[in-house]
């Protein structure tokens, strides 16, 4: 059997996150392919909808990166998104899809380094973990 | 600041005591209007809007079923308020689910007196109206009630109520009370000074004991706390997975009977009949092709998590969903459940009061740090 690869929705928010990631490819820092990225305005835009979206429809993993606190383009975009990712957390861990799996983290635009450092630490997470519950034939 | 009247009432005229409340309400002008239950011509028991002392004969406040949460009612008479005081006669699942409406400007409580009914649970609509012909009374199944028997006519009370942990409702003006009274009578008490200058108006101002009141009260919190626990574990247990999840809503249409019904499904327009759910044929044939085969209609699951992370930090447990469910899906502890986990998260609960600030709602700068874990 092949190795698993998990697959990692990451949703990046285009001034912080999503310019780390660029940092990261322009500095040529590797990242795991995993991570399938889908960029958006503000981490605060990302609706616990597309969340579940994700993973009922076999994500193995879910991370969204946004400013740090008090860096937000929006100035609380990322603090709304905190609650919220608190929130659906709760109620997914009930279904089986824990903490591990659904990640929020602040990366700055400078911080491409640790951009590549959360890639390659969730995905080993994920590996560890297997394939998500509900890709389990 | 709170007084408690015993009224008395003879065999078979607790509706009679309590139409003629209602209706010194209105006669003083205490308030233009009351939202109670009553018996309509077809003799099931709704809520009415009664603004005529000459028709508050048929009130019925203690009939053990709720049609339509009261809260959803009381938000299309107060959220544009029409000036006029009324008074709303609701059970404590409804004054809590409209306190969380009133927090998000979809209802108002200025113009309100509210009345809070005592509760010793419902029934379920279609059970309950089968009984509208023959002569059920709601003063019989109060007083078995009060002994502990719910069960009538071969009905149990939902399994919402059995499970409620709120017999009394809060945060209201009035309250009328039968539990723990002494039997053939009835309190009616005072909880804010709005509600003791209106009893005052009607000459309601009594001193009275109130019996057992208190030992009733946690006898019945006790009793209900356990079955919560017990029930909920066991949900708990079972449905652990979206596999599990998936079985449990197997038998869902997508009719959205239930948030119709919820009293706190706050959207205006739900966002699963707008386009962005109206795909096109390519679309299903695309998503089929995954699998082989899809299952029809789509998005079930999906819907019933968006609806538990949208009422999640409001939902009071008040059975409404499963009483809507047209295939008798056991939402409500779906649904508790969530509500539990998502309000201890935020030291949250629905309805308590009107100064505590909805989840999500606020944020702040420094809180919550183990979400992401990250220090600067």
């Amino acid at each position: 059997m092949s190795e698993f690869n998990p697959k990692i929705i990451a949703f990046f928010c285009n001034w912080c996150t999503f310019t780390a990631a660029d940092l990261a490819g322009t500095s040529r820092l590797a990242y795991p392919p995993n991570l399938h990225i889908i960029r958006v305005m503000c981490s605060g835009m990302v609706d616990p909808q597309y969340i579940i979206k994700a993973f009922l429809n076999g994500a193995d993993g879910v991370l969204i990166g946004g400013c740090w606190p008090g860096d937000c383009h929006y100035i609380n975009g990322n603090l709304k998104a905190r609650r919220r990712v608190a929130h659906l957390t709760e109620i997914l861990k009930q279904y089986g899809i824990g903490e591990d799996r659904f990640w929020l983290r602040w990366i700055a635009a400078s911080e491409g380094n640790m951009l590549q450092e959360v890639a390659q630490e969730m995905t080993e997470k994920i590996k560890v973990l297997g394939p998500s519950p509900i890709n389990i034939k | 600041m709170t007084n408690f009247t015993k009224i008395s009432y003879k065999k078979d005229e607790l509706n009679v005591e309590l139409s003629k409340l209602f209706k010194s309400l209105l006669e003083k002008e205490v308030v233009s209007g009351i939202l109670v239950p009553s018996k309509q011509a077809s003799g099931l028991v709704m809520q009415t809007l009664i603004v005529d002392p000459a028709n508050a004969d048929q009130v019925d406040p203690f009939a053990p079923v709720i049609p339509v949460s009261s809260a959803k009612i009381a938000s299309s008479l107060t959220s544009n308020p029409s000036g006029k005081k009324i008074a709303l006669v609701m059970r404590s699942c409804e004054v809590r689910a409209m306190i969380e409406l009133v927090k998000l400007n979809q209802a108002n409580l200025e113009d309100v007196l509210l009345i809070g009914l005592d509760c010793f649970g419902r029934f379920e609509n279609k059970e309950f109206f089968k009984l509208k012909d023959q002569d059920f009374s709601s003063e019989a199944f109060i007083k078995a009630a009060q002994s502990g028997k719910t069960k009538t006519d071969g009905m149990e009370i939902t399994e919402a109520c059995q499970i409620c942990t709120f017999p009394v409702a809060d945060n209201v003006d009035i309250r009328l009370c039968v539990l723990g009274t002494e039997s053939d009578s009835f309190g009616v008490e005072s909880i804010t000074d709005k509600g003791e200058k209106a009893l005052g108006e009607i000459g309601l101002t009594g001193n009275d004991e109130s019996g057992k009141r208190a030992e009733a009260i946690k006898n019945i919190i006790d009793k209900r706390k356990a079955e919560l626990k017990l029930k909920l574990d066991e949900y708990n247990e079972k449905s652990n997975s979206f596999k599990a999840l998936e079985e449990n809503m197997a038998k869902c249409i997508n009719c959205y009977n239930c948030r119709v019904a919820c009293p706190v499904c706050y959207c205006k327009e739900c966002v699963f009949v707008t386009d962005t759910f109206r795909h096109e044929g390519e679309q299903f044939l695309g998503w089929a092709q995954k699998d082989g085969a899809l299952k029809m209609p789509t998005d079930t699951v999906f819907y019933h998590l968006t609806r538990m992370t949208h009422i999640g930090n409001f939902c009071v447990a008040c059975g409404q969903c499963t009483s809507a469910c047209p295939n008798d899906i056991d939402l409500t502890l779906a649904f508790k459940s969530a509500a539990i986990v998502s309000q201890k998260r935020f030291e949250y609960e629905a309805g308590r009061s009107l100064d505590e600030e909805q989840p999500l709602t606020v944020f702040h700068d420094d809180e919550m740090v183990e979400v992401t874990g990250q220090v600067k």
